[in-house]
């Protein structure tokens, strides 16, 4: 019936893989992060400096393309911020990320009001725009739906790949693999924890910030407080759910995806207008919660993660 | 680098990190204001000014830091036994929804016992609230951090839909507002004429309360021994579960009380705004007091006055609030590090 | 010494502290090509920290290491590896969720690079393998492998490296004898290769059997270097262990009634660490019974089973006559159970609490420390100050952080916490393992000194020579299965050895 009509809908499909690409961003970022040993809870501020960042630097005159390389930087500084702190210096990676997350956040907030004192309304870019591949978006439904997106979505395809590649197949990939299971056996083959541990954390955030900036320049074309909105937390349940696989979690991601298509679409039917809207709005975090619980058991969680490695240290 | 433990550090090596961490966040700050094309001298002046200057000023910082201490009580409960309760905001809502619900007539009672079957009712829905987090970590290992933080906007929605459905004060003029609660519900002032109300007593009580059960009580031993050493206090036969779920009753319900504090004795109604992030800016004032009960209430004073002291500069200074969050962010990152270099020495290898 | 040219590896004056304490003071010697030198010390005597000084995981505070006539770089091990020295740690340093193959490979490329060639690589390991008979699956998962294929691992990483040194932590004290003859089947192979070896110690016959040399440390100071065919077992032990205290006498017990009686007991496995498998056993008052058995074996399941860690999922616990009705860690130290952790550190005490709080850490609840919730700290003090008179817990006082005490004098408050309960039955996990031989006297003295009291003991130990001077009557555990309980001396060390990898047979049913 109605809501079975709107799985073969091809806009319903393209809409789910619009919403996953941030999240596809993000939830990447935090599982490179976590494979090393790290557990980064700055991934919701650094969504929102990278979502502010992109679009400013977009704003201001840069190309969009160059926008996004800005958020990237910007999001590597705040990486560079918690890696220092929790790897080296060992520190609570849980206390360190929350207050990466307020410092960020924070000072997003400052740099939007002194950039933009006297607006009520933030000022519009051209955001990325569709691309149909040729051929590729003439398959019916599947068409529209995966081959009709902006290249920043396409990007966000391209790069799940690449990280699973680097993952598994690169030394480096098999050096972070290692460094958040055993580091031990890092530092005894002679590699730097430090340095393995540091640069996944840096790159991780240069990716969660990219994931904000697709809100702001392809998924949007503005930048509002609270539009990164809990997307952040919600990647940290998507890597569990993955459990720490970057496959799984881009299916996740889609999957999680598609109920936030559904559930859009789903207000907008007749049965859907009699609950109030703020059900549908809930249903994202319980979703989030309920993926928690149902792989607590059944995940493969590094074994090092969140355990600070002090060389020599017996 | 390597870090390595000093046995007995000097004073000066407990002293002048934490005062460096200070130095920096005032000097990043200053920084911040000159960039927004302040003088940064007057900048920090008026902050101090608008957070102590007056009996006003004073005032309402006390007023700012009364939540703060309860939510800052529920952050050092709980992450005493590394339960990591980032949900208060939640909590806060639960304990302001639990008093519009009881206060707002349905119970007719004198002052004196509805305030405090309010403040037990406040109490029981903010450690309710975090029981679900708390079993979901004991039975099935999920991760406190992500679900508290998740239902923090869960809740929020749900006040959210009462407050625009069941809730809504007809007299609101449609804005998404609660009825006023009756005025035996109201927290009355500490003095005539003075602008503040029992509730920052109250916190004060928690706060002095929280400390004996610490240091005290066999309870507040297995928190300590719980958060320091999971794995010894398991054998040593201290039920870790169970001590963990009530500390999560106990910060949860700490929380609460910030909520019933706020609607009870400052808003007299619930709306979307009545905080400010006071469940978040609990856990920068939890850290700055080292998760210490008593060092909350000078941290709150503290995190209060920068809030307070910010909004009075920015309206006379060209410079966005939001520098006060950035100076407690920053603040909580150094002092953080400024801690663990009182203790460790880094060294080359 | 032998002739310069073939030296292949020098230290020159190593000097170490920690804090106040001198780890490794002045420590010179050198390796020639194709030697094996056993570096044999007690526990503490600064082997391990010298070896992690050559192998550039600490940095001497004083002193060189030289290898083939160049000095390494300090703090190092990238340097080392590529000099040609590598390590095997006593603590296996494996990543579980890699195979074997990428274990080996890992950081041997540039990390840069964008391939691992993965099929040269697995050539390489085959062929290594073959030679060296050292079977394991190049694919198999490290956390599926047993702890004799770990190791076999992380001699191949080595030979993979092709290292010209290798140190060997302690690598026997995970195996059964015979795998250890396996072991020493390969290095020979590879010594004769042109290997030179470091091997370290504290079992004599294994020094004897195949080191040149020996160099031996006691306290941080080398205090002599011999070779092997010019001395003895009993000349290398009295190096080891200077003028210091001798072992308490051990008399014969007078056992009584059973006062824990463990009856077809299994726990399922965890991880790759077994359960028991129907274990029976009984504790009886005034006897020590010796748990042998390599590490791994099952041996942490029946401490967690008589500590009330955990309760059997089959079979029962008797205590006193009558089966538990529940089975916690607080009903363990209820009924009388005196329970001395494997890591005292870890599990034995809370580091950042002092020694008042860890002294109750067992007994906060119940009178006389605490009344209807509320501790009461001034006796909570006193008894921390009985226990640091009694048993002689060097320390600043009561209040002093617990991290700060040496690993003796933790051991001794916690030998004093369960011990001042008067307890019937003592667990005692690896009580010795890390402490310095007085304390290791002292420990011993305390547990026979309560078996002569009627106290059950149960001692766990991967030091057969520890269980075989102690233990009334000795049980060996392989994988998660208990051999019959022999009495002391009637079986040789190589007979419990066979027990150990699990091919024990029983001779006669009596």
């Amino acid at each position: 019936m109605e809501i079975l009509d709107i799985f073969l809908t091809a806009s319903f499909w393209a809409a789910a893989i619009r919403i996953a690409s941030p999240l596809i961003f993000a939830t990447l970022g935090e599982l490179i992060c976590e494979r090393a040993g790290v557990l980064n809870l700055g991934i919701e501020g650094i969504m929102v400096a990278g979502a502010f960042a992109g679009w400013m630097a977009v704003y201001a005159g840069a190309g969009l393309w160059i926008g996004v390389a800005v958020a990237m930087v910007v999001g590597m500084l705040f990486g560079l911020l918690h890696s220092v702190l929790t790897v080296p210096f060992g520190l609570s990676q849980h206390v360190v990320g929350l207050g990466v997350t307020l410092l960020a956040t924070s000072s997003t907030y400052y740099a939007y009001r002194l950039a933009l004192p006297e607006v009520t309304t933030p000022p519009k870019i051209i955001a990325f725009q569709p691309y149909e591949i040729p051929l590729l978006a003439d398959i019916p439904l599947l068409g529209p739906a995966l081959f009709a997106q902006t290249p920043f979505t396409y990007l966000a395809f391209v790069l799940a790949a690449a990280v699973a590649w680097m993952l598994y197949r690169t030394p480096v990939g098999l050096a972070l693999r290692a460094a958040g299971e055993n580091p031990s056996a890092v530092a005894a083959q002679g590699l730097s924890v430090t340095a393995i541990r540091m640069g996944a954390v840096i790159f991780g955030s240069g990716l969660m910030a990219m994931g904000g900036a697709f809100l702001t320049m392809s998924a949007f074309d503005s930048f509002f407080f609270e539009m990164v909105n809990g997307r952040g937390w919600i990647c940290i349940a998507l890597v569990v759910f993955g459990s720490w696989r970057p496959g799984k979690a881009v299916f996740g991601a889609i999957l999680f995806a598609a109920f936030d298509a559904l559930q859009i679409r789903v207000q907008q039917t007749g049965f859907g207008a009699e609950i109030p809207y703020q059900i549908f709005l809930m249903m994202p975090y319980i979703l989030s919660i309920l993926a928690l619980v149902a792989m607590s058991r059944r995940a493969q969680v590094p074994a090092a993660l969140m355990v600070p490695f002090n060389k020599g240290e017996r | 680098m390597r870090l390595e433990p000093i046995t007995n550090p000097s004073s000066a090596r407990r002293i002048f990190p934490p005062a460096l961490a200070i130095g920096t966040t005032v000097v990043i700050a200053s920084l911040l204001a000159m960039i927004a094309g302040a003088n940064p001298f007057s900048v920090l002046g008026l902050i101090l000014n608008g957070a102590f200057g007056s009996k006003f000023a004073l005032l309402e910082t006390l007023n700012r830091a009364t939540p703060l201490i309860f939510t800052g009580l529920a952050a050092a409960v709980a992450f005493r036994a590394k339960f990591w309760n980032i949900g208060a905001e939640a909590q806060l809502y639960a304990g302001a929804l639990m008093t519009v619900l009881l206060g707002t007539g349905l119970l007719p009672w004198p002052s004196f016992p509805l305030l405090v079957t309010l403040a037990i009712a406040a109490v029981l829905a903010g450690a309710v609230l975090l029981l679900v987090p708390a079993l979901l970590k004991t039975r099935f290992g999920v991760d406190e951090v992500v679900t508290t933080l998740l239902m923090n906007f869960i809740f929020l929605l749900f006040i959210s839909m009462l407050l625009e459905g069941p809730l809504k004060d007809p007299m609101g003029m449609g804005w998404p507002k609660s009825a006023r609660v009756i005025s035996e519900a109201r927290l009355p002032r500490i003095l005539d004429g003075l602008r503040l109300h029992w509730g920052f007593i109250l916190a004060l009580v928690s706060a002095v309360a929280i400390w004996v059960i610490q240091t005290r009580s066999t309870l507040g031993y297995e928190m300590r021994a719980v958060g320091l050493n999971r794995e010894a206090a398991a054998f040593a036969g201290i039920p870790v579960n169970r001590v963990l779920v009530k500390t999560a009753l106990l910060s949860g319900g700490l929380a609460a009380l910030a909520g019933f504090s706020e609607v009870a004795g400052l808003k007299a109604s619930l709306t979307l705004d009545l905080s400010p992030g006071f469940g978040y800016t609990g856990i920068i004032v939890a850290m700055l007091a080292l998760l210490n009960p008593l060092g909350v209430i000078v941290a709150a004073l503290f995190v209060a006055g920068v809030f307070v002291g910010a909004d009075s500069m920015s309206r006379a200074a060209e410079v966005p609030t939001y520098l006060a969050d950035i100076m407690l962010a920053m603040a909580l990152l150094l002092m953080v590090l400024a801690i663990l270099l009182t203790r460790f020495r880094v060294v080359r290898d | 010494m032998a002739s310069d040219k073939a030296s292949v590896l020098r230290l020159n004056n190593i000097t170490k502290r920690f804090g106040t304490l001198v780890a490794n003071d002045a420590i010179s010697f050198s390796l020639n090509r194709g030697e094996v030198i056993a570096l044999l010390g007690e526990n503490g005597a600064g082997k391990t920290t010298l070896m992690n000084i050559l192998f550039g995981q600490y940095t001497a505070d004083e002193g060189t290491v030289e290898v083939f006539g160049k000095t390494l770089p300090p703090g190092n091990s990238r340097a080392a590896l590529e000099a040609g020295v590598g390590m095997v740690h006593q603590h296996f340093t494996l990543a579980d969720n890699l195979t074997v193959q990428e274990n080996i490979t890992l950081g041997t490329g540039s990390l840069t690079s964008f391939s691992l060639r993965r099929s040269n690589a697995r050539a390489r390991i085959e062929a290594l393998s073959e030679q060296f008979h050292l079977k394991v699956a190049p694919d198999a998962r490290v956390g599926s492998l047993s702890v004799g294929e770990r190791q076999r691992v992380e001699i191949l990483k080595a030979l993979y490296r092709d290292v010209k040194i290798l140190i060997l932590d302690e690598p026997t004290a995970v195996l059964t004898p015979q795998e250890a003859e396996d072991l020493f089947a390969t290095l020979r192979q590879a010594i004769a290769n042109g290997l030179s070896v470091i091997f370290i110690s504290h079992k004599l016959h294994e020094v004897m059997a195949i080191a040149q040399r020996v160099v031996v440390l006691r306290h941080g100071k080398l205090v002599g270097g011999v070779d092997t065919d010019t001395s003895t077992k009993e000349k290398l032990a009295a190096m080891m262990m200077g003028a210091e205290a001798e072992p308490p006498e051990v008399s014969t017990a007078h056992a009584g009634e059973a006062l824990m009686t463990l009856e077809t007991v299994s726990t399922p496995d965890i991880g790759s660490a077994p359960g028991l498998k129907s274990v029976s056993m009984s504790l009886r008052a005034g006897q020590i019974i010796g748990l042998a058995g390599v590490s791994g074996n099952g041996q942490a399941a029946l401490a967690d089973i008589v500590g009330g860690m955990r309760a059997p999922t089959n079979g029962k616990i008797v205590l006193n006559g009558s089966p538990v009705p529940s089975w916690t860690p607080r009903d363990a130290v209820n009924a009388g159970i005196a329970r001395i952790p494997e890591d005292r550190h870890k599990t034995g005490t809370i580091a950042d609490f002092d020694l008042t709080e860890n002294a109750i850490l067992e007994r906060y609840a119940s009178d006389p420390f605490s009344t209807k919730g509320w501790l009461d700290w001034t006796r909570a003090r006193r008894f921390a100050n009985e226990i640091i008179d009694k048993y002689d817990v060097r320390c600043p006082g009561a209040d002093t952080p617990i991290r700060l005490l040496s690993g003796g004098n933790m051991q001794k408050l916690i030998l004093g916490r369960v011990l001042e309960a008067d307890p019937q039955i003592i667990l005692a996990n690896q009580p010795v393992r890390g402490l310095d031989i007085g304390a290791v006297h002292y420990v011993h003295g305390q547990l026979l000194e309560a078996r002569d009291r009627g106290a059950a003991v149960l001692l766990i130990s991967e030091d057969l020579d520890e269980i075989m001077a102690l233990s009334d009557y000795i049980h060996v555990i392989a994988d998660g299965r208990l051999s019959p309980a022999f009495e002391r001396g009637q079986m040789t060390p190589a007979e419990l050895g066979l027990w150990m990898s699990g091919k024990g047979e029983v001779r006669h049913a009596s």
